[in-house]
Formats: structure tokens, sequence, C-alpha cells
């Protein structure tokens, strides 16, 4: 459905995107995932027909962005990061406008409305002004946009930018049903919404993809290079350490908080995987209380924390920090 | 031709429902409607002595009220024009809305002759508030009506050429006030240009004065349709509807 090949953009000196090259298939929900500056707003605009790429070409439908503009147009719906609405119209009005100007026919528009206000279940404030409109209604004012025409390809620039928590799970929702009849792109900073909506994602940093894969195929690649576990034990502090640290393949033993008056120890292995039950056998000889052991995954953030800073520096050797309360984190921004 | 009406219609009903449209035209009622009254009062006036010397003759409507007071709705248009044209594109720009135009399926130029239409529909609005003010000539006066039809002709060309121009810098700008100025200025030196010609009979002080706005006008308001008049104002709106779209693309580029 979308073909990207070889496309960089320039401003002036700066190189906002660099040879970049993707395809998505019809009914795809793609991820672009990346630090704020990585060229993923300037990408979408390429697709959109809003910026002409500098080299390369972009195909959306079989259709030249360049060539073609105006079908390509017609066949994609864009919300851009800032919803492109008018604070000064009602949204019963601004959707009328919209749908003209996607080229609905007159007498197909005012059904149209109604399935984007249904779809984006806003029709309670259709009589509003929309600058009257708190910020997750106004979204979705952009979402009704974008959806309006019925679009084969929705282009989503950051939907969830700026929402708060259950505004951002409602628009998830949405997009996830969305799926199927559209190909989706959508774009982000925060990883646990690509790594739920999204079939695929590409991770994109300086202009430049660095990788592409589904979510969870991503997690596991960069698994191997370090497995981790972590324990809560009732037991003398000072021996745990030392007997812990002396088990083969283990890199290195910290310390976390103490939990009900047990500590609780963060154990990373090599190259060898999960040590969890040799770490339960361990403990349990030892005749102390195990109160708890679970595999610490590296999660998406850590994958993309890992890729895009081995794209600035040089390669980090040491084993990133596991972490699984960061998914959490990442939904309350 | 439905998408240059789309983004018209919007354009239009924005002047209604944010307040600039109301100000706009009450500001021109109210100022024209007093250049209006002023030239009936010394008209009056004027007839009363004309009456009484035998060898003046009758007086002309047309020359001595339609005349002047289409002269000083040029003066008006200088200033509440740039109000009209100011938010045009910067608006857009600011608002982030330009990018649903660029990305929808219509094309540049259709988006430019809608935003013109839309600004000249609401001059025409100020220009059916004046036409109120020279129907009451009808009722006490004979005055020609086809020289007024004429006039009328000049100030759509004009207003037109106004429209366009300002429409141009709107697109250079995401700041209204910043466009505002700037074709205030602009419209204050096509308004003064034709001053050279009073000291300069060179090639410049000849373009200044070719250049200037009011002088085509004038021909207009005498009821008499020249050429190079007609000319002059059609190059100033297709020039201005053109650097707009120029202006426009490179929106694209550099957004």
């Amino acid at each position: 459905m979308i073909k990207v090949q070889g496309v960089t953009k320039r401003y002036g000196p700066v190189t906002a995107v660099r040879d970049m090259s993707f395809d998505v298939a019809a009914g795809e929900i793609v991820g672009f995932l990346g630090p704020n500056g990585a060229g993923k707003t300037t990408t979408m605009r390429i697709l959109t027909g809003f910026l002409p790429p500098t080299e390369g070409t972009a195909e959306v439908a079989g259709y030249d962005v360049q060539e073609e503009p105006i079908e390509v147009k017609r066949r994609i719906g864009y919300l851009p990061e800032s919803p492109p609405v008018y604070p000064e119209m009602e949204v019963n009005s601004y959707l009328e406008f919209v749908a003209r100007l996607k080229g609905i026919p007159n007498i197909k528009i005012s059904a149209a409305i109604d399935a984007a206000l249904d779809k984006t279940s806003i029709g309670d404030v259709r009589g509003k002004l929309i600058g009257k409109l708190s910020k997750g209604y106004r979204q979705r004012v952009g979402l009704a946009q974008a959806l309006i025409h019925n679009p084969d390809v929705l282009v989503l620039d950051e939907p969830t930018a700026g929402l708060d928590p259950g505004q951002i799970r409602e628009v998830r929702e949405l997009v996830t049903s969305l799926a199927g009849d559209h190909t989706i792109i959508l774009s982000s900073h925060i990883l646990s919404e690509v790594a739920d909506t999204c079939g695929r994602v590409i991770i994109i940093s300086e202009g430049s993809i660095v990788a592409t894969d589904t979510p969870d195929n991503l997690t596991a690649r960069l698994q191997g290079s370090g497995g981790a576990a972590e324990l809560e034990i009732d037991g003398p502090v000072e021996e745990i350490e030392g007997l812990l640290a002396e088990i083969n393949g283990v890199q290195s033993v910290s310390r976390g908080r103490d939990v009900a008056g047990h500590s609780t120890w963060l154990v990373q292995s090599g190259e060898q995987g999960d040590p969890r039950s040799q770490l339960a056998q361990v403990v349990v000889n030892a005749g102390w209380g195990l109160y708890g052991i679970k595999q610490v995954g590296m999660s998406l953030e850590d994958v993309f924390l890992k890729l895009t800073a081995s794209e600035k520096a040089s390669p980090v050797e040491t084993a990133p920090v596991p972490s699984t309360v960061a998914e959490e984190k990442d939904g309350a921004e | 031709m439905r998408n240059v009406w789309t983004i018209a219609r919007r354009e239009l009903r924005v002047y209604f429902t944010s307040p600039i449209g109301y100000i706009v035209l009450a500001m021109f009622a109210l100022i024209f409607g007093w250049f209006f009254v002023n030239a009936l009062i010394i008209f009056s006036q004027v007839s009363v002595q004309a009456a009484m010397q035998p060898d003046m003759g009758g007086l002309n409507v047309n020359q001595y009220i339609v005349q002047p007071t289409l002269g000083n709705f040029t003066i008006i248009l200088l200033f509440l024009m740039p109000m009209l044209t100011m938010r045009l594109f910067a608006e857009e720009r600011r608002q982030g809305t330009i990018e649903l135009l660029l990305t929808s399926p219509i094309k540049d130029y259709e988006i430019i002759w809608g935003k013109w239409l839309g600004g000249m529909l609401l001059y025409g609005c100020m220009l059916l508030v004046a036409l109120v003010n020279f129907g009451v000539l009808f009722f006490y006066a004979a005055p020609d009506w086809k020289a007024l039809m004429v006039a009328y002709l000049g100030l759509l060309l004009m207003g037109g050429a106004l429209m366009a121009l300002g429409a141009f810098i709107s697109t250079t700008t995401e700041n209204q006030i910043v466009a505002g100025s700037i074709t205030f200025g602009l419209f204050l030196l096509l308004w003064v240009l034709n001053w050279a010609t009073q000291y300069s009979t060179s090639a410049f002080g000849e373009l200044a004065g070719f250049l200037a706005m009011p002088p085509h006008f004038e021909q207009f308001s005498k009821g008499v349709i020249e050429l190079k008049d007609t000319v002059y104002f059609l190059s100033a709106i297709a020039l201005g509807l053109f650097l707009s779209k120029r202006s426009l693309e490179s929106v694209r580029w550099k957004a």
C-alpha cells in the first residue's frame, strides 16, 4: 500500500531524513518510533504530499506522491501533530467543510459526518465550538477529520500526545478498531503505545531507520545480550550477596529496596540467558526463604534506548538496566 | 470550482462567526455614512447658491456627490482592507490548518482563489452598504446610474487588486499583525507613489505615477472605462494571486 524508496529530505544544510526505504502492506499498522526530531513528522509529511522529498520516491496505493498528489491525497487521512481544527467553527460545520475538501459528493456528506462522529464518539459535542472543547475532544475531532472520507491509509502523527491516560487508552482502542479496513501509520515517542497497537515498528533515529520488526521480535533480538532476574529473599544480607555472585554465569548482583523485611536482588547473567532455576536452587540449599523470583525482560524502551544510543555514540558494552516499570511510566506521560 | 467555493464559503462564514466581519462592516457604514452626509449637505448649500446665480446652470449629482464620496471610499479601503486580508493565510499557518488544506485533494490555486473570493464576498457586503447610501440619491435626484455602475466596476477591480496583494503578504508570515502592517504600508505607498510626478518627469516619475493606484480609479469614478486602468487592476490581481501561489509552494518547502 505504501512504498518508500531512498527518500531524503534536506532543509538547507540540515538533513531531516536520510535515504529512507520501507514498505507497508495493506491493512498493516506500523509505528514510527523515535526521539523528537528524529524525522518522523517529516517522513509523514512527505507521504501525505505536504512536503516534497529532496530525493527518492514515495508511493501510496500505487500513486507517486509527487506525480499524482491529488490521487494520493484522496486516499490518505492525515492527523498532524496538532489537530488542524478551526477553533471558531462548530464541530459539525468543520467536518462538513473537511468533507467537501476531501471531495465527498454532496448527498453523501451528512452520512459521512455521522459515521465519523460515531467512530470517534464525539456525537455529543457536534454542535459545540471546537475552541471550547477539551484537548482530548479536539484530538478526536482531528481524528474524525482524518477518517471522514474513509481513506485507505491513515497517517497519525503522535495521536496521543498531550492526552491524559484515559484518553490515551480511548485513542489507542479507536486506532486498533480501525485496523483491517485501513492501513495505518502512526508515530510516537511513547513505546508502550507502539508495542500495544502496532504490528510492526520502525525505529527512526536522526533521519535513518535503525530497526524494523515486530515489537516482540525487537525485544527478543536484543534479549540475547543478557538476561536478568529479580529475587526476594529472607536471609542474612552479606551471605546472600556473596553466594549469589559466585554462581556460574552471574555478572553482577545489586541490592534493591527491602520489601516487608525481605531483601530484594537484581541478578544480571551473561549470554546463557535465564538463570532462575540455578538461583532458586542456591537460595533453597542455603536454607533461606525464597519469597519471589521473576525474570526481567528488556522492555521496548530499553531496546529503543539501546538502538538510538548506539546510533549516536560507540556501542555501549554494558548491559542495559532492565526495567518492567518503564511501560507504566510511559503511559502517564 | 466546487473546491474554490468550499474555501470561499468557509472564509465568509468565519468573517461572521468572528467579530472581524461585523466590525469592519460597522466601521465602514459609519465612516462612509459620515462622508456621504457631508457631501450631501455641502451639495445642498452649493445648490442654493447656484440657484441664485443663473449663469452657473444645474449642478450634476454624480460630479458633486458620487465622485467625491467614491474618492473617500478608497481612503477607507486603504485602512480596512488590510484587516480583511491579514488573516487569510497567516491564521491558517499559525493554527496549522494550512496542513489540512495542503494535504487535501485540491490544487494550490483553488485554495488561493477560494481565499480571495471569500474576502471579495465580504468586500461585496461593503459595496452593498455603500449602495444603500447612493440609493437615497435616486429618491431626490436623478443620478446617472450607468456612471455609478462603471464606478462600482472600478471599485470591484480595485478591491480585487488590494485583496490579491494583501493575500500574498498574508502567505509570507504566521503573524497577522506583521501581515497587516506590511499590507498597510504597501497600500499607503501605492496611494502616494504618484507624488513623484510633481517633481520628476523622468522615467522613474512616470513609472511611479503609473504604479500609483488611486489615479487608475479616478476615470472609473467619472464613469469612464479606460483600457489602461482595467489592465492595471487586472494585472495587479493576477500578480497578487500568482505571488500567493508561489509563496504557498515555498510554505511547503520550508515547513
